[in-house]
């Protein structure tokens, strides 16, 4: 034992002193450094994240289950009251977690992966290729998205597979623009040329020239366009056209609860009915901004 | 010397000819522009033939007997190809003529629909309306506020700024719209909560009437054109450029607007261009919350409604205002950017 004590290795001693820090330590240490806002929508996040898988033990009731009173007033047997056909409003809160976010979520990865592939290869490729998807992009963009998501609804039906890809496609142009935009600056790099000029072909430009340069944009915008798909989803349903009844849905459950909004005079609580499945979407796009800017001015490499 | 001066003037008549790149490049885009125009006509064009059902019978009603039907068919012409249909919406659409509604029409064969361009008219009036009341508000606001904010970073004016134009911009429409009837109409009644206007409204209460739902999207606009315009600014400020007038003993004021603002003209002309766009098309959602008599909401109404020619009017009218603006954006963008005057 005391011969163990003793012994002394140089291996141990070099290799703890060049330990080199791992992916998780490194996590930790930049977490330690992050403001309160990114904590704040970190926390958020991984809250919504619990509430969305774990849906069917938290509800107290079933998102479609229906009960005697309809417009029943906050306490007692419903946290938060019934809508206008009886539906316990706090279980549907929580089922909305999971549809509307998942939805949204699924959609936005879709767009990136459609806008951004096509929007780096336009970068690189600026002649014919650049051509054709730019001009697809601004016959595409040319029409609202909101309207065209619409339209487009209207023909083919309300279903969430529809939904997903509608807006996936729709938003792919958004992801297509920035992609290129960014891109483009990168292209007439020095070192991206010195990559052709030595024959690398497309896909190794596209991942190992230039995507890294452009990575941070790309994360703050996936950020924000999941935003903006979530918003458009709710807005959507809040129209009547997305996610359908009894599916509980954020956005739709606005536009059902929005006449209590005329009795806040008399009962506050039920004025601020219709309002809480609008601030939990608010909520979560306040969260995931919070999130990106942090990441934004983290990653920028400005420190004063 | 005649053939010196034939020389002379054959460079300059050359010279005259020789278009700056830029105005190449700028026709260019116009160019494509009309292009994008005709191919958006054909798509909402295409879009409205793929409607499932034969409409016909969806307009007339179950009651309408054969013959009746048939004459609808034919009146519309979809008898006809849809190549010849195409051109001849087209041709109307030049004369100004968008058609006829297919609502009011009946089963019994009694006609009271309405010229599309008579139903537009007054509401797309409306629409510019509201989206001009925003913009003359959010536009120079934006810019201040994310001038400002650029030139002091970091401080707790930035902070408070960044914060709550983050909070905004992270609220549905909606949202800050009931947040708005709430607290203005149901609380406190400052203003009504129903903007119905017409014609004959005189402008003190018609702005009055719209105050709400322009105080909705100006929230909703600001926060992203003063979040890119920060955005724009501070991004540049890693440049060497930036670095060297700093060493030479720029102020930071002097920094911002005479060394960064300038290269930062595109991206921010850019994010107003497309602020005004959605200005005009994105209204959709406030203008039914706030039951605003707009073109948003009459497209909506002829969506579920069917009405095509409406859905045809409105989304072509969209459409050129989206291309117009993505067009004007683009313009300033190539104008702007010194990197693309000169391109290597």
């Amino acid at each position: 034992m005391s011969q163990e004590q003793t012994a002394y290795s140089a291996k141990d001693e070099v290799t703890s002193f060049l330990e080199k820090r791992t992916a998780w330590s490194r996590t930790k240490i930049l977490l330690r450094k992050s403001p309160a806002t990114a904590r704040f929508g970190m926390i958020v996040i991984a809250i919504y994240i619990l509430v969305a898988i774990f849906a069917p033990w938290i509800a107290p009731y079933g998102e479609a289950e229906v009960f005697a009173q309809p417009y029943a007033p906050w306490g007692g047997e419903h946290l938060l009251g019934t809508d206008q056909i009886g539906r316990d409003i706090y279980s549907r809160m929580i089922y909305g977690a999971r549809n509307t976010v998942g939805i949204a979520l699924v959609t936005t990865i879709l767009a990136f992966v459609i806008g951004g592939g096509l929007g780096l290869a336009a970068a690189i490729n600026r002649s014919w290729l650049d051509q054709l998807l730019s001009r697809g992009v601004d016959v595409l963009m040319a029409i609202p998205s909101l309207i065209f998501a619409l339209v487009l609804l209207s023909i083919f039906g309300s279903s969430a597979i529809n939904l997903i890809l509608i807006i996936a496609i729709l938003d792919s142009t958004r992801v297509f623009r920035l992609t290129r935009s960014v891109a483009v600056n990168v292209v007439v790099m020095d070192y991206v040329e010195a990559a052709r000029l030595r024959g690398e072909g497309l896909g190794w430009i596209m991942r190992r020239e230039i995507l890294p340069n452009i990575l941070p944009p790309l994360v703050a915008e996936f950020g924000l366009r999941f935003c903006f798909v979530f918003l458009t989803i709710a807005a959507l349903s809040f129209l009547g056209v997305g996610i359908q009844p009894p599916t509980a849905d954020w956005g739709s459950m606005v536009r059902e609860n929005a006449s209590l909004i005329q009795f806040a005079q008399y009962d506050l609580k039920a004025g601020l009915t219709p309002l809480l499945p609008a601030s939990a979407i608010a909520l979560l796009t306040v969260a995931v901004n919070f999130v990106v800017d942090w990441f934004l001015h983290h990653t920028s490499g400005i420190k004063d | 010397m005649i053939s010196t001066a034939q020389a002379t003037c054959a460079v300059l008549t050359y010279e005259d000819l020789t278009l700056h790149p830029i105005i190449l490049t700028v026709l260019q885009r116009l160019f494509l522009g009309v292009v994008t125009l005709i191919i958006v006509s054909v798509i909402i064009f295409a879009a409205i033939e793929m409607l499932p059902g034969d409409f016909g019978e969806a307009v007339l009603g179950q009651a309408a007997t054969k013959e009746t039907v048939a004459a609808f068919r034919r009146e519309l012409g979809l008898d006809q190809p849809a190549y010849v249909r195409y051109f001849e919406w087209i041709a109307g659409v030049f004369q100004g003529d968008l058609g006829t509604s297919f609502s009011g029409r009946a089963a019994s064969g009694v006609d009271r629909s309405r010229e599309v361009a008579e139903l537009i008219a007054p509401r797309l009036w409306n629409t510019l309306f509201l989206a001009g009341m925003t913009a003359i508000i959010a536009v120079p606001l934006a810019l201040f506020l994310g001038i400002t904010a650029a030139l002091y970073r970091n401080t707790y004016y930035d902070k408070i700024v960044s914060a709550s134009t983050l909070t905004t911009i992270s609220f549905p429409e909606f949202f800050v719209a009931y947040i708005l009837i709430l607290l203005l109409t149901a609380l406190w009644p400052v203003f009504p909560s129903l903007a119905n206007i017409d014609a004959a409204t005189p402008l003190g209460e018609r702005i009055y009437r719209s105050a709400l739902p322009a105080l909705t999207l100006t929230l909703v606009i600001v926060a992203h054109m003063m979040r890119m315009t920060r955005a724009a600014i501070i991004n540049l400020l890693a440049n060497p450029y930036i670095q060297m007038a700093r060493l030479s003993g720029a102020t930071q004021r002097e920094v911002i607007i005479k060394h960064a603002l300038p290269n930062a003209w595109a991206p921010i002309a850019t994010v107003i261009a497309f602020n005004l766009a959605y200005l005009v098309v994105g209204v959709v959602v406030v203008e039914v919350v706030f039951v605003y008599p707009g073109i948003g909401q009459l497209m909506v109404d002829a969506v579920t409604s069917r009405d095509i020619p409406v859905v045809q009017g409105c989304a072509l009218i969209f459409a050129i205002t989206y291309i117009f603006l993505n067009l004007l954006a683009d313009i300033i963008g190539i104008i702007t950017n010194p990197r693309l005057l000169h391109p290597k």
